[in-house]
C-alpha cells in the first residue's frame, strides 16, 4: 500500500483487521497498530468531551499503556479473561474524512459482544480514529471509544479491548 | 438457620453461613435492619457545590434528589411528586431553581415546597396549608468533612457519633489537603454479579492482594524494580459499629506525596516540597502516615473509603441476593496542579477503574465465590479466621479482623430483629 493508492476500502480492511486480531486474541499484534505517540481513550459514559483532569476516563493509555494492557491479558493471571472470553467486534457505519490528508479520520458505530460463563455482555457506542501513513502502512494516532450507554450494567466492568 | 456466623475464640476459628449471599428473606431483612437503619454515604458536598445544584442519587433503594437549596442547605429530597407519584427530576443532573413534575405541570421550589400548579381554582385555598403537597425531605441529613449521609431512622443516633473513633482515619484521607477534598466526574457506576457483602470484604481484604492482582503488580515492578522490596505491611484495625480499617506501607506511588520512577523528576520535588508542608502543618508522624501509608475503611453498611493510589469512595447496593449496584467516585484535593491530577488519575484508572488492570479481577473473583454458593446446601460456611490466633489487638493488615468486625455488626442487627420476632410469636 503506498500513499498515493490509498483507498477507502483500504482504511475500512484495516478497521477489520483490527477487530479481526482483537476478537481472536493475538492482543500482541495490538499495540503494534499504534504509532509510538498513539492512544487509546474511553472517556467517562455521557460525557465524551470530558477533562482528564476533572473527570474519570475508564481508560486514558499512552503508548506505553495499551501495550501494558494487552500483555496483561494475555496473562493467566489475568483472571478475569481466563478462560478468555469469546468476543464479536462489529464495526459498522463506517465514514472515512480527509483520506488525501496527513491524518485520517475515521468514525464508525460498534457492537462488541462478550460471552463467558453463559452471560453475554454487549457494549455499543462510536470508535473515532486518528490514522496516519507510516512507511507505506497505515497506523492508529488515537481511537476513541464512546460508549453509547447509561452505565456499565449489568456489565459491571470492560476486561477487554473494546 | 438462625445461627449465621461461629465465632470461636478458643479455637481461633470464625464462620460465616454462606446463606446469608442467596437467601431472599435475608435481603429483606437486611433492608429492614440495615439499610433502613444505618447512616448510608449520598454523595460528596462538592458534588453540588454550587446554589441549586442537584444530581440523581439511589440511596437504600430510594430514587433521591441531592440538592444544594436556594437557601444553602444540602436537602436530599425523595424524587416522586406529591400528587401521583411521578419522577419528578428526569435529568441526572443539574441546576435548577425549580423543580416541574411534568404530567401534570405542578413545581417545586428546590427545596421541594410547591409553588404552582395549573388550574388551582379546582383546589382548596388552604389546600397545601399542612406543607403535605410538598416534595418530602429525607429528615436526618448530616455531613462529616464534605461527606455526606442520610439516614431514614429518624431515631437513628447522630452521624458524629455513628463514625465515633473512624473519623480518625477519615481524617487522615481528608487532611492530605489544606484545601479539602472535591468529587471528580465521572462516577464510575457499574455492578457485579455476586453478594454486596462480598465487595465490603473484598475492599479491605489485603489478603488476596497479590493472588488476585499479581499482573498489576507484575507492572509497578517492572517500572519500579525498587518495589520487590515493599512488602503489604500494615495493621488491620476493628473500629466502632462495625467500621474497620487496614492500613499498611504503600507499595506504589501516592499522589500525596510518595513519588514513583514513571514519574518525572519535577513531581518529584514537587512531592518533596508537598512532604515538607504537611508535616509543617501536623507533625513528622503524621505527615509520614498521610503521605506514606495507605488506608482501606470501611463504613459499615456499605460506604469503602480507599486511599491507596488514589483515593476512592464507594456504595454498593444489592437488588437480589446475587447482584448489586456499584458506585465509584475519585476524591482529589481541591486546586490540585494538573500534573499531579494526571499522575492520580492514571493511578486510579489503572487499579481502581472498571477498565483496569485490577477491579476486573476482583469483579471476578466474586462473581466466581457467587456462582460456586449453589453447593450451600452441603458446603456451608465462608472461612473468615485469618489472624484471629494472633491475638486481640496485634492483627496484621493482611488478617481478617476487620471483615470479622463488620460480621459481628450484621449478626448482632440481624439478631436483634429475629429475637424481637421470636419474642412477640411466645406473647
Ligand atoms: S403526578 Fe406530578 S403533577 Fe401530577
Ligand atoms: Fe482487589
Amino acid at each position: 500500500m503506498t500513499v498515493t493508492t490509498l483507498t477507502r476500502q483500504d482504511v475500512v480492511d484495516f478497521l477489520y483487521t483490527e477487530a479481526k486480531i482483537l476478537d481472536e486474541w493475538r492482543l500482541m499484534e495490538w499495540p503494534a497498530l499504534f504509532t509510538d505517540d498513539g492512544t487509546y481513550t474511553v472517556p467517562p459514559l455521557g460525557d465524551p468531551e470530558a477533562d482528564p483532569t476533572k473527570s474519570l476516563f475508564i481508560s486514558h493509555d499512552n503508548r506505553a499503556r495499551l501495550q501494558e494492557r494487552a500483555e496483561r491479558l494475555l496473562k493467566k493471571e489475568a483472571h478475569v479473561e481466563y478462560p478468555h472470553s469469546t468476543t464479536v467486534h462489529n464495526y459498522n457505519n463506517i465514514l472515512v474524512s480527509n483520506l488525501d490528508s496527513d491524518v485520517i479520520t475515521v468514525e464508525c458505530n460498534f457492537t462488541i459482544h462478550r460471552t463467558k460463563r453463559e452471560v453475554m455482555d454487549t457494549f455499543i457506542g462510536k470508535h473515532t480514529y486518528e490514522l496516519v501513513l507510516q512507511n507505506g502502512e497505515l497506523k492508529i494516532k488515537s481511537k476513541k471509544v464512546v460508549l453509547h450507554l447509561d452505565s456499565l450494567r449489568p456489565h459491571g466492568k470492560i476486561s477487554l479491548i473494546l | 438457620m438462625d445461627q449465621f456466623i461461629r465465632d470461636n475464640v478458643e479455637k481461633s476459628e470464625f464462620l460465616v453461613n454462606r446463606s446469608v449471599f442467596t437467601d431472599r428473606e435475608m435481603l429483606a431483612r437486611e433492608r429492614a435492619e440495615i439499610f433502613n437503619k444505618c447512616w448510608l454515604f449520598i454523595g460528596h458536598d462538592t458534588e453540588i457545590a454550587e446554589l441549586g445544584d442537584y444530581k440523581r442519587k439511589k440511596v437504600g433503594g430510594r430514587n433521591l434528589l441531592f440538592v444544594r437549596s436556594q437557601d444553602g442547605e444540602i436537602r436530599a429530597l425523595f424524587n416522586t411528586c406529591p400528587h401521583r407519584g411521578a419522577l419528578i427530576a428526569r435529568e441526572n443532573e443539574g441546576n435548577s431553581r425549580v423543580f416541574r413534575c411534568f404530567y401534570h405541570a405542578w413545581s417545586f421550589k428546590n427545596d421541594g415546597e410547591l409553588v404552582g400548579m395549573p388550574g388551582k381554582d379546582g383546589f382548596p385555598e388552604d389546600f397545601n396549608a399542612e406543607g403535605t403537597k410538598n416534595m418530602k425531605a429525607v429528615k436526618r441529613v448530616e455531613n462529616y468533612r464534605g461527606f455526606v449521609f442520610v439516614n431514614f431512622d429518624e431515631d437513628a443516633i447522630s452521624l458524629d457519633e455513628y463514625l465515633g473513633n473512624a473519623k480518625e482515619y477519615i481524617d487522615l484521607v481528608v487532611d492530605q489537603s489544606e484545601y479539602g477534598l472535591e468529587a471528580q466526574g465521572g462516577v464510575q457506576e457499574y455492578s457485579v454479579r455476586a453478594n454486596w457483602k462480598l465487595l465490603a470484604e473484598n475492599s479491605v481484604d489485603l489478603y488476596h492482594g497479590m493472588p488476585t492482582h499479581k499482573t498489576y503488580f507484575d507492572i509497578k515492578q517492572a517500572q519500579d524494580p525498587e518495589l520487590k522490596n515493599v512488602k503489604l505491611e500494615g495493621e488491620g484495625v476493628e473500629l466502632d459499629n462495625g467500621h474497620a480499617v487496614i492500613e499498611y506501607i504503600a507499595p506504589w506511588g501516592r499522589p500525596v506525596a510518595q513519588w514513583t520512577p514513571i514519574w518525572d523528576d519535577e513531581l518529584k520535588q514537587d512531592m518533596e516540597r508537598m512532604k515538607v508542608k504537611l508535616a509543617d502543618r501536623y507533625g513528622e508522624e503524621r505527615a509520614d502516615r498521610i503521605a506514606n501509608y495507605n488506608r482501606n475503611i470501611v463504613i459499615f453498611p456499605n460506604l469503602v473509603i480507599n486511599d491507596i493510589m488514589a483515593v476512592t469512595a464507594r456504595t454498593f447496593y444489592p437488588t437480589s441476593p446475587g447482584y448489586m449496584e456499584v458506585s465509584g467516585y475519585s476524591l482529589a484535593p481541591k486546586g490540585e496542579e494538573e500534573t499531579h491530577r494526571m499522575a492520580r488519575n492514571d493511578n486510579f484508572l489503572e487499579f481502581l477503574g472498571p477498565g483496569g488492570f485490577a477491579t476486573p479481577d476482583d469483579n471476578e473473583a466474586l462473581e466466581l465465590c457467587q456462582e460456586a454458593y449453589n453447593n450451600n446446601e452441603e458446603v456451608e460456611w465462608n472461612d473468615i479466621s485469618k489472624g484471629m490466633v494472633r491475638g486481640a489487638g496485634n492483627a496484621m493488615a493482611t488478617d481478617e479482623v476487620q471483615m470479622r468486625n463488620f460480621w459481628r455488626q450484621y449478626n448482632a442487627r440481624i439478631q436483634e430483629s429475629l429475637n424481637k420476632e421470636k419474642e412477640v410469636a411466645q406473647r
